[in-house]
C-alpha cells in the first residue's frame, strides 16, 4: 500500500510534509480533509481514527507507522530515505 | 514555489504581529512560516466567516468552532506547556532561543477534564489570580504572562489568590 497522507488545505505543516515526499520522488497519496463534502469527509475521518484517535493533521501513514505531525527525521526513517 | 502574498495576507500578518509584541506574546521567528500560517487564517476567514485555525478541522459553524477561532482557546496552555499553539504561529522565547522550526503539539481540545477547584480563603476557584505589581492588572490563569499586557511590566507578579 502506498503511504498516504491525510491533510488540511491551509496547513503549513500539512503542505511541508508533501513537499518533503515529492522532493524524495515517494510515491504517495494524500488527502485535503478540509476540502471534502460532508459525506466523504466522515468517511475519511473514520479511516484517520483508525490510525490516529486524535484525527489531527498531518498523519502520514506507512506501512505500520503512523507520523503525527511535520518529522522529517521520522518521516525519512519511515520511508527508509536515509 | 513561491507565490506572492495577498494584501489582506499582509495586512492581517501586520497587525497579528503588533498586537503578538504588545501583549507580550511572540510570532514564529521565521516570517514565511508566519505569513503561510496568516494565508490559512484568511483562507478559513473567508470559507467560514472567521479565522479558525488552520491547522485544526473546522466544522464551518461558529459555535462548534469558537474555541479553535484564532487565537484560539488552548493557546496560553500549550505555549505554557509545549512552547508554541498548535499551529506553532505563537512560541515562547525558550522555543525561539532553541531555533527550532516546529513543535509538535498535541490536541488538548476535548481533553480538558474540569478544573478542580481549590478553596482559598472560604472560595472555590478554579484559577490561581495574578496581580501585576506595577499597575494591578489581575489575571486567572495558571501562570503569569512574562510581560504585562496593560503596562509592559516583565515579571513582577505577585499571585493575589
Amino acid at each position: 500500500m502506498k503511504p498516504k497522507l491525510y491533510a488540511a488545505s491551509t496547513c503549513v505543516w500539512c503542505r511541508k510534509t508533501r513537499q518533503l515526499l515529492e522532493n524524495n520522488d515517494v510515491d504517495f497519496e494524500y488527502v485535503y480533509i478540509d476540502l471534502m463534502d460532508e459525506d466523504e469527509q466522515q468517511n475519511v475521518l473514520d479511516e484517520l481514527a483508525q490510525y490516529n484517535p486524535d484525527c489531527t493533521v498531518p498523519t502520514l501513514v506507512v506501512g505500520d507507522e503512523v507520523v503525527v505531525g511535520y518529522e522529517p527525521e521520522r518521516i525519512r526513517n519511515a520511508l527508509k530515505l536515509n | 514555489m513561491e507565490m506572492g502574498y495577498s494584501e489582506e495576507v499582509i495586512r492581517l500578518y501586520e497587525k497579528l504581529k503588533r498586537d503578538a509584541e504588545a501583549a507580550g506574546y511572540h510570532l514564529h521567528p521565521n516570517e514565511k512560516v508566519v505569513l503561510d500560517i496568516v494565508g490559512g487564517l484568511v483562507k478559513n476567514t473567508e470559507r467560514y466567516g472567521y479565522p479558525s485555525c488552520p491547522c485544526r478541522l473546522a466544522s464551518g459553524e461558529y459555535e462548534k468552532d469558537v474555541d479553535i477561532i484564532c487565537p484560539c482557546d488552548y493557546r496560553d496552555a500549550d505555549l505554557l506547556e509545549y512552547g508554541a499553539c498548535l499551529c506553532n504561529l505563537y512560541v515562547s522565547d525558550e522555543l525561539i532561543e532553541q531555533g527550532k522550526e516546529y513543535v509538535r503539539v498535541p490536541e488538548r481540545r476535548g481533553k480538558e477534564k474540569k478544573r478542580k477547584e481549590m478553596e482559598v480563603s472560604g472560595m472555590e476557584i478554579a484559577y490561581p489570580v495574578w496581580r501585576c505589581k506595577v499597575c494591578g492588572y489581575l489575571c486567572a490563569r495558571d501562570a503569569p504572562p512574562s510581560v504585562c499586557p496593560i503596562c509592559k511590566a516583565r515579571d513582577r507578579w505577585e499571585r493575589l489568590i
